[in-house]
């Protein structure tokens, strides 16, 4: 006997999801989903852009890594509330670990919450948790072939971070192909080369990140 | 390896349905998968061999139906189909397309044993068995 059951298979992570979303329009607050491979600068470009932003925005960092929790003590050195999830193995994170993680952020004082998903170009883009915005980071030495391999990172991404310009010339980058094929497969992307510990770059990527706080602070006072 | 996530939502919602339906046994299970997701079936059917066994759905055969990537453009309209990379207009040559099929990642529906007709309850949840029912 044939039964029909016509269900995302991400049911649970999308209906959770949605319920973050509601707990963060409630609150206001504007969520950024940043991913990136393990060691493109993920927590040097959150540091830069808190230090871009922070005079403007209330900010918190959720800090998802496979084990140990470095990443959220080098946030909260800087005096920036941060909460880490241990996802035991998981290569991405769900909407159930972004609630549990909510549970120790006051939302209402918020106005950014910055989440650093686990190193990884493949797994976090079938993942919705509830965010505003999507965006991923790939540094220079990774190589402007990545694309051609992980095109569906490049796909889903609101914008590119193009960290560690600065060593653009030690390494066989070819920004142009790069541009190009992003370009291709994501035409309204924008590109932002930055060097997130030398500052370099950093106010545009901060500019268009403000922009969109703003228009989403709009879309929810009008609705 | 997120494929062990998706088939451990594969198999909870086949086997809620299954024994919503009195089943004693899943005999297949059908998927749809978007050629633009990140699911690859190798790993998908490693996943679903390692998690299947204990459930009803030991031994059920996993079917994945593969959906190819179709986008409409911005400008003339066009639909057309295309692959992961060249996502360009065939007929005006734009990039500004918007994707109407590619990323569907959705269990579809699943093929069950139920008793015979000796009316044998099949398991705890037989009670209440709703066949045909599909949820939401």
């Amino acid at each position: 006997m044939e039964i029909d059951i016509s269900r995302p298979i991400l049911d649970r992570n999308e209906r959770l999801a949605a319920e973050n979303r509601i707990l963060f329009d409630e609150a206001g607050v504007f969520v950024l989903d940043l991913m990136a491979s393990p060691g493109a600068g993920k927590t040097s470009t959150i540091l830069a852009t808190i230090a871009a932003l922070r005079d403007r925005y209330s900010i918190a960092v959720i800090e998802g890594d496979i084990a140990s929790n470095v990443d959220a003590e080098k946030i909260a050195a800087h005096g920036i509330p941060a909460v880490q999830i241990n996802t035991g193995g998981a290569c991405h994170l769900e909407s159930d670990m972004i609630r549990r993680a909510l549970d120790t952020l006051t939302l209402d004082t918020l106005d950014l919450i910055i989440v650093e998903n686990v190193g990884n170009l493949v797994c976090p883009t079938e993942f919705y948790l509830g965010e505003d915005a999507k965006v991923m980071i790939l540094s220079v030495p990774e190589g402007h072939d990545k694309p051609y391999k992980y095109p569906g990172i490049f796909q889903i991404t609101e914008a590119v971070v193009l960290n560690k310009y600065d060593t653009i010339e030690i390494f066989d980058f070819n920004e142009d192909e790069f541009r190009s094929v992003v370009r291709s497969l994501n035409p309204t992307a924008p590109v932002f080369p930055i060097s997130a510990t030398k500052g370099d770059g950093v106010a545009q990527w901060a500019e268009w990140l403000a922009d969109r706080i703003e228009a989403a602070r709009k879309t929810r006072a009008t609705r | 390896m997120h494929e062990m996530g998706i088939v451990s939502g594969i198999l909870s919602a086949a086997v809620e349905a299954a024994e919503r339906s009195g089943a004693t046994r899943i005999t297949e299970i059908r998927i749809s998968v978007g050629e633009l997701t990140e699911i690859v079936d190798f790993a998908l059917h490693f996943a679903f061999e390692a998690l299947a066994p204990g459930t009803l759905a030991e031994g059920a055969v996993l079917t994945v139906n593969r959906v190819g990537a179709r986008s409409r453009c911005g400008q003339c309209q066009t639909e057309f189909e295309h692959d992961r990379f060249e996502i360009i207009c065939p007929e005006c040559g734009t990039f500004i397309c918007e994707l109407i099929q590619g990323r569907e990642l959705t269990i579809d529906s699943i093929e069950i044993d139920t008793p015979d007709e000796s009316g044998e309850p099949a398991g705890d949840a037989a009670a209440t068995a709703q066949p045909g029912s599909s949820g939401s």
